[in-house]
């Protein structure tokens, strides 16, 4: 099959998009474009080894596979706006690309604070020259670092700072505990003990509204007027799509990118979403279309969003993956199968001790709809088994 | 086909072993453990365990 197809984002979803487009027949040609320098590599990392120094980039950057070898990567640059009717998009650098068919992989950005005070010394870590330099910071002798975000990110970095010896790390949260929003109050309430532990402070219930400092950050300003002296500050306050470039075509932009059931955008069969960008209906549970910013979701969704992209949709069933999580803190790891956010109104323990290794179930209408592990591999080999009776479960719509 | 783990890379994850269980398990002690040259007709899910590997450990030669 010939044509062009254009690739929008070099990440994980843009790597595995145009991989799966080879794999599903495509022959024509396939151009990637994306903003940062660098060829797509592995996030997840970013928070644990590479601030850890334990992982160069060069371990980090993914292996194209050779079906990939003559895609054209479009570095540095990046699509600045859309026309869809048009079947084209325009480039940063002025320059107009018309495709017969389009794959949206822009991703997400880290949401910044926008509160008064200096920018020196704040840092996000998203991106691997984020994470190198913060790496730099966090070594220095005598370091205090504060963690504005007590979800995933900001604990991993925490525990990670922990690790290299600051002297003093914090974490801020408006919530009442770490993690509490996907995870629920019964497991969050054991990851604050575990965290605190092993040296961790918490100020929850508190947000931030300003920085202290001149040059830069030397103090982070708490909602009841304390302050809490810093000299690093990791900001990980959840994240923002990337869809401003598609404005003006018409689409449900809220919240990422509104798709189909087979991550179509806008009834359009040549354009498909893939990664955290979209925002789609899993019929595996309730059909509300939700973005899903794990690890898994790229492979996943452009395996079927290349399938139905290059051959239709006429025999293929709707998008419907189980998602998976995973997050490693201190000397633990957290394992998820399924939506536990949607159970998060009857959390039992299935297997094991909060005190220990334990498997919590989250239940919907009495239905398990996902299992988070914590521990090791006795933990982990319990989820697996549930992992099995996930996949079984028929979709919970229609 | 031949199968190679970078083990200095990979953490145990064991998403491979639900990718392609002919080819990756876990042993007791929760450590990965493989087939380094399963049968030609496993590639796709060889592939799949390559893809979806955490660590990105998973290297296949021709």
């Amino acid at each position: 099959m010939g044509g062009h197809i254009v690739v929008a984002g070099a990440s994980l979803g843009g790597l595995r998009a145009a991989e799966q487009l080879r794999a599903a027949g495509w022959t024509g040609g396939i151009t990637v474009i994306g903003d940062e320098p660098h060829r797509p590599y592995n996030r997840p990392p970013l928070s644990k080894e590479v601030l850890a120094g334990k992982a160069s980039f060069a371990s980090l950057a993914f292996t194209p596979k050779a079906s990939a070898a003559d895609v054209e990567w479009r570095l540095g640059t990046r699509v600045t706006a859309a026309r869809l009717a048009e079947r084209a998009v325009e480039l940063h650098d002025g320059s107009v690309l018309s495709y017969d068919g389009l794959v949206v992989a822009t991703g997400m950005r880290p949401r910044r604070l926008r509160c008064p005070g200096p920018l020196a010394g704040r840092h996000t870590v998203r991106m691997i020259d984020d994470a190198q330099v913060l790496r730099d910071e966090l070594t220095r002798p005598g370091v205090r670092v504060v963690v504005v975000g007590a979800g995933f990110i900001g604990c991993e970095v925490a525990a990670t700072a922990v690790g290299l010896g600051a002297a003093e790390v914090t974490v801020v949260d408006p919530l009442p505990l770490p993690m509490v929003g996907p995870l629920g109050e019964m497991l969050a309430r054991v990851l604050l003990a575990r965290h605190e532990e092993r040296g961790v402070s918490f100020v929850l219930g508190s947000g931030v509204t300003g920085f202290e400092g001149d040059d830069r950050v030397t103090g982070v300003v708490l909602s009841d007027g304390s302050v809490l002296p810093a000299d690093v500050v990791v900001e990980s306050v959840g994240s923002l799509a990337n869809t401003e470039w598609l404005d003006g075509n018409g689409l449900d932009l809220s919240d990422g990118v509104l798709t189909d059931q087979h991550l179509r955008v806008g009834g359009r069969p040549e354009v498909v979403a893939v990664g955290d960008v979209a925002r789609f209906p899993n019929p595996r549970y309730d059909g509300v279309p939700r973005r899903v910013e794990h690890w898994s979701m790229p492979a996943d969704s452009a395996k079927h969003a290349a399938k139905v992209l290059v051959g239709g949709d006429a025999g293929v069933a709707p998008f419907a993956p189980l998602p998976t999580f995973w997050s490693d803190q201190h000397d633990f790891r957290l394992q998820s199968f399924g939506a536990p956010v949607l159970g998060l109104g009857d959390v039992r323990v299935l297997d094991g001790d909060p005190s220990g290794d334990v498997l919590v179930g989250y239940h919907r209408d009495g239905r398990l709809v996902g299992v988070v592990a914590l521990g090791g591999p006795s933990a982990a080999r319990a989820a697996a088994r549930y992992r099995a009776d996930l996949l079984k479960q028929p979709a919970l719509t229609s | 086909m031949k199968v190679v783990v970078d083990m200095n890379k990979c953490q145990d994850h064991g998403q491979c072993v639900f990718a392609a269980p002919d080819v990756f398990r876990m042993d007791d002690d929760g450590r990965l453990a493989y087939v380094p040259d399963p049968d030609g007709a496993l590639r796709d899910e060889v592939e799949e365990a390559a893809d979806v590997c955490p660590l990105q450990a998973i290297r296949i030669e021709d």
